[in-house]
């Protein structure tokens, strides 16, 4: 017999592929119904009705839209995103390299601000009420609400410009070395990371809280336990679902979300990409970046998920 | 209340070897925030003193709100829940541990002194197999090597009869049962071979079947292990199997302190004689009369999507003005019989006849009437009243919906029947939380009178409530009972309810009614194996019931 997990967890992943069919359905849907012609904005105000007809043959305008959706989801499953219209290059190819782009970004800033969270959210419960809490609470809440363009420019203008610690835009190429690109993206990190941390510092914070109301931590209390190792050992692995599921939210943020910092340190991502091209109705583009953008949220969120599954003792370990 | 009694004798005098615990005028406070008023601070325990030497166990009794589960916190020196320890010594091998810092007493908690909680359900993490939390105190104060630790714990599953004791400690809390929890619960308490032990209700959440097992494990226990221990508990019959001396509390305050045999056969003050005489209500049977009121017939169960019956063919007869008692474990399906009586689950297979005529199977397709003659009192008087209503509207509910009343006229009838509890008119304006919970299972018993049912279903009412407080209970029913001519079908666990209150007897097993018939045809032998078994495994208030209980098992399983 199957271990019922494994079921739970394959209805998890096979609901999140459902998900992201349908995200696919409605984001070919909502490109149709812009205004305009893909044909007439590729050739322009003064092409002949017969240019235009011919060119809506050649890119298959003229098949039903049911049709076309299919043909371009079959084509993107296999790797194919199409050609930009205002370029003429191939999306797959450009698209892969800001896209690249954008994780390492991400990845980065996950890699300093997760851990950070989830310390600093430990720090707060175990000194709970008292000033290093109150400090914590109060520094990350400032951070989430002063917008995260205001803090970009305060830390280029005294970072940046007056410390000259780090360089103001984040240009990265291939032909950098790691160091190079870390010390180039290090103030978009440092912003990002101010910005995610209060909400996954908080969740943290709120979901230890919840345990340590438990019978359970009496009993470690009641064992001579030092509050570090009851709330490390006995109150965290008990809060792990709610803080994977805020975590994922916010790791989809730095993935999908980073538009205004992205143009702020003229960062070569995913988001000025897909801005760009907005502003040219590109739209084969839009529709390849909204299509990873949905990937992205829903494949995090299938994540938080599943360890959500896994942390469940009842659910691992059945009687 | 608060001049000392001069009465109440040390058991041991002073100038003996020098006590593993000593209690010395133990005060505590809280700070309580009753509803509309101004929070101010509570005496909890006021003044107590107890001294305990190695190896003997101290027995802490009372009712809720007695002080023993916080006397029994403070030989860790902790106070559970915003409690605050003001005054007095509690000198653990010779040091104050209440003048300890907070390292100081980290390395006295769990090492010197362990406790075991009333639920072990709730005490053990769910997220951390049973070994590891088992030798985590032994291992955290450096007791033990951990491969020492776990043959100790394995050693000590062994003693207090776990399955497979070998393996036991590698499943996680939800993967075994309640008795077996907390037998793992005691092995956690004397794993790390502590000097004493506090035992917090170790086995009142238990069937009284698993009760006897797990106190037997606990009294080897602690007799193999030659550790002191406090054994808090509310029930008498069950403190007398273990303790050396019990201390009667109420109130926060010594009411009676000496050994266990004074206290039981010869106790000293009315308070403890109250205790010792609980549940002692003479209760004549009453033959049945005539047609039955009540007649399931063949009635069979199940809850939608489980395949298994929890009801499989019962049939029980309920006469007027008489009480059955459905007497069964945990999960024997006494509670089901009820939601199947009342319509909340349709049954299966078989048929409810009421008066004579069958009750439709569904709630909804009932009657008002039908649903005026039959109602229903809970264990949880709590939850069901709604907070936010006065007993008033509580109990003038039912009168506006079966009889229309309104007004002064409804005022009138709600004030007949404050009185016919015992209550006074005064509370009718009063809110459940400003109730206790006595007076919160009262009021719900005039709720159901209100509807002037034929029938009342008393699912374990009187299990959440204080020996003396369940007491009052069952007696107001009984008179109730004279006056109003109302049928009880009465679900419960405990056997001494049953002998106070019933004509007749279902005992349920399984789903199954093993054994029916009047009171004395029940309990007069020869018993099948599962009613004997009940029977016998109801403590009894006298010393060494426990030891007379397990021979005559050993005895009957050796095949005499």
């Amino acid at each position: 017999m199957l271990h019922p997990i494994v079921k739970l967890l394959v209805q998890r992943i096979a609901l999140g592929l459902l998900l992201l069919f349908a995200a696919s359905a409605l984001i070919f849907a909502g490109t149709q119904l812009l205004p305009g012609d893909v044909a007439q904005s590729i050739l322009g105000q003064s092409a002949t009705p017969e240019a235009l007809a011919n060119l809506r043959a050649e890119l298959g305008l003229n098949d039903p839209p049911v049709q076309r959706y299919f043909n371009w989801l079959f084509s993107a499953l296999h790797g194919d995103l199409g050609t930009a219209l205002s370029n003429g290059e191939d999306i797959a190819q450009s698209l892969g390299k800001r896209l690249g782009n954008t994780l390492f970004l991400a990845a980065c800033a996950a890699a300093v601000s997760v851990p950070l969270a989830l310390i600093l959210g430990i720090v707060s419960v175990r000194y709970r009420n008292r000033w290093p809490d109150r400090l914590i609470s109060a520094v990350s809440l400032a951070s989430i609400s002063i917008p995260e363009f205001l803090i970009a420019y305060v830390l280029i203008f005294y970072v940046a410009v007056q410390l000259r610690w780090f360089p103001s835009v984040a240009m990265i190429s291939d032909a950098m070395t790691l160091g190079q690109k870390l010390s180039a993206i290090a103030l978009p990190v440092a912003v990002l990371t101010l910005v995610v941390l209060a909400h996954m510092m908080r969740m943290t914070r709120a979901a230890i809280l919840n345990v340590m109301q438990s019978a359970y931590i009496e009993t470690a209390e009641l064992k001579g336990l030092a509050p570090i190792r009851i709330i490390a050992r006995h109150a965290l692995p008990n809060a792990i679902a709610p803080i994977v599921n805020v975590i994922m939210l916010n790791l989809a943020y730095l993935v999908v979300g980073v538009v205004v910092i992205e143009v702020v340190f003229v960062y070569p991502g995913m988001g000025q990409y897909l801005v760009d091209h907005v502003a040219k109705r590109d739209v084969p583009v839009v529709q390849a970046c909204g299509l990873i953008f949905a990937a992205v949220y829903i494949g995090l969120n299938t994540v938080a998920d599943v360890v959500s599954i896994l942390a469940n003792p009842r659910l691992r370990h059945p009687k | 209340m608060s001049d000392p009694n001069p009465a109440i004798p040390a058991p041991e005098a002073p100038g003996d070897e020098a006590p593993l615990l000593d209690i010395r005028d133990l005060r505590i406070e809280a700070t309580v925030h009753p509803p509309g008023e101004r929070p101010r601070t509570q005496q909890i325990v006021k003044g107590v003193s107890a001294r305990l030497r190695k190896g003997r166990v101290l027995g802490l009794i009372g009712e809720s709100g007695a002080g023993k589960s916080t006397i029994g916190l403070a030989a860790l020196a902790y106070g559970r829940g915003g409690v605050r320890i003001s005054g007095g010594q509690v000198l653990l091998n010779g040091r104050d541990i209440l003048r300890l810092p907070a390292r100081g007493l980290r390395r006295v908690r769990g090492k010197e002194v362990t406790y075991v909680a009333q639920s072990a359900a709730a005490a053990f993490n769910p997220a951390i197999r049973l070994m590891d939390q088992i030798v985590e105190s032994a291992l955290e104060h450096g007791v033990a090597s951990r491969a020492e630790a776990e043959a100790r714990a394995v050693s000590l599953f062994e003693q207090l009869g776990l399955p497979d004791p070998a393996n036991f400690g590698r499943r996680y809390p939800h993967q075994v049962s309640g008795g077996q929890l907390q037998r793992a619960m005691t092995a956690m308490a004397l794993c790390p071979e502590p000097d004493l032990v506090v035992f917090d209700e170790p086995t009142t959440a238990l069937d009284v079947t698993t009760q006897i097992d797990v106190l037997a494990a606990i009294k080897r226990a602690i007799r193999a292990t030659g550790v002191g221990a406090i054994y808090i508990t509310h029930d008498l019959a069950v403190v007398a199997q273990v303790a050396d001396d019990i201390m009667v509390l109420r109130h926060g305050e010594t009411v009676e302190y000496g050994p266990t045999a004074q206290i039981i056969e010869r106790p000293r003050q009315e308070y403890t004689r109250a205790l010792v005489s609980v549940r002692a209500i003479e209760h004549p049977e009453n033959p049945p009369e005539g047609a039955p009121l009540l007649s399931v017939r063949g009635v069979s169960a199940a809850y939608p999507g489980v395949p298994v019956d929890v009801l499989s063919d019962v049939s029980v007869d309920l006469h007027p003005g008489r009480t059955l008692a459905v007497v069964g474990e945990s999960g024997s399906g006494k509670s089901t019989l009820a939601r199947a009586i009342v319509g909340l689950l349709p049954p299966r297979e078989g048929e409810v006849l009421f008066d004579g005529r069958p009750l439709p199977p569904r709630l909804k397709q009932r009657s008002r009437e039908d649903l005026r003659q039959l109602q229903m009192i809970y264990q949880m008087a709590d939850t069901a009243m709604n907070p936010r209503q006065t007993v008033r509207t509580i109990i003038g509910r039912p009168l506006e919906f079966y009889f229309g009343l309104r007004g002064a006229e409804r005022d009138k009838r709600v004030n007949e029947l404050l009185d016919e509890i015992e209550m006074g008119r005064g509370f009718a304006d009063r809110y459940p939380a400003e109730l206790s919970g006595g007076q919160k299972q009262r009021v719900c018993i005039a709720r159901a009178l209100a509807a002037k049912p034929r029938l009342i279903i008393c699912d374990e009412v009187t299990s959440a409530l204080d020996p003396l407080v369940a007491d009052g209970i069952l007696k107001l029913l009984l008179d109730l009972q004279r006056i109003e001519d109302v049928a009880y079908l009465f679900i419960t666990h405990d056997l001494a309810t049953v002998r106070a209150i019933a004509d007749s007897i279902a005992v349920m097993h399984r789903g199954k009614v093993v054994r029916y018939g009047t009171k004395t045809q029940v309990l007069t032998p020869p018993f099948d194996d599962y009613t004997d078994l009940l029977l016998s495994s109801a403590p009894e208030m006298k010393l060494g019931w426990l030891e007379e209980v397990l021979a005559h098992r050993r005895m009957e399983s050796a095949g005499h």
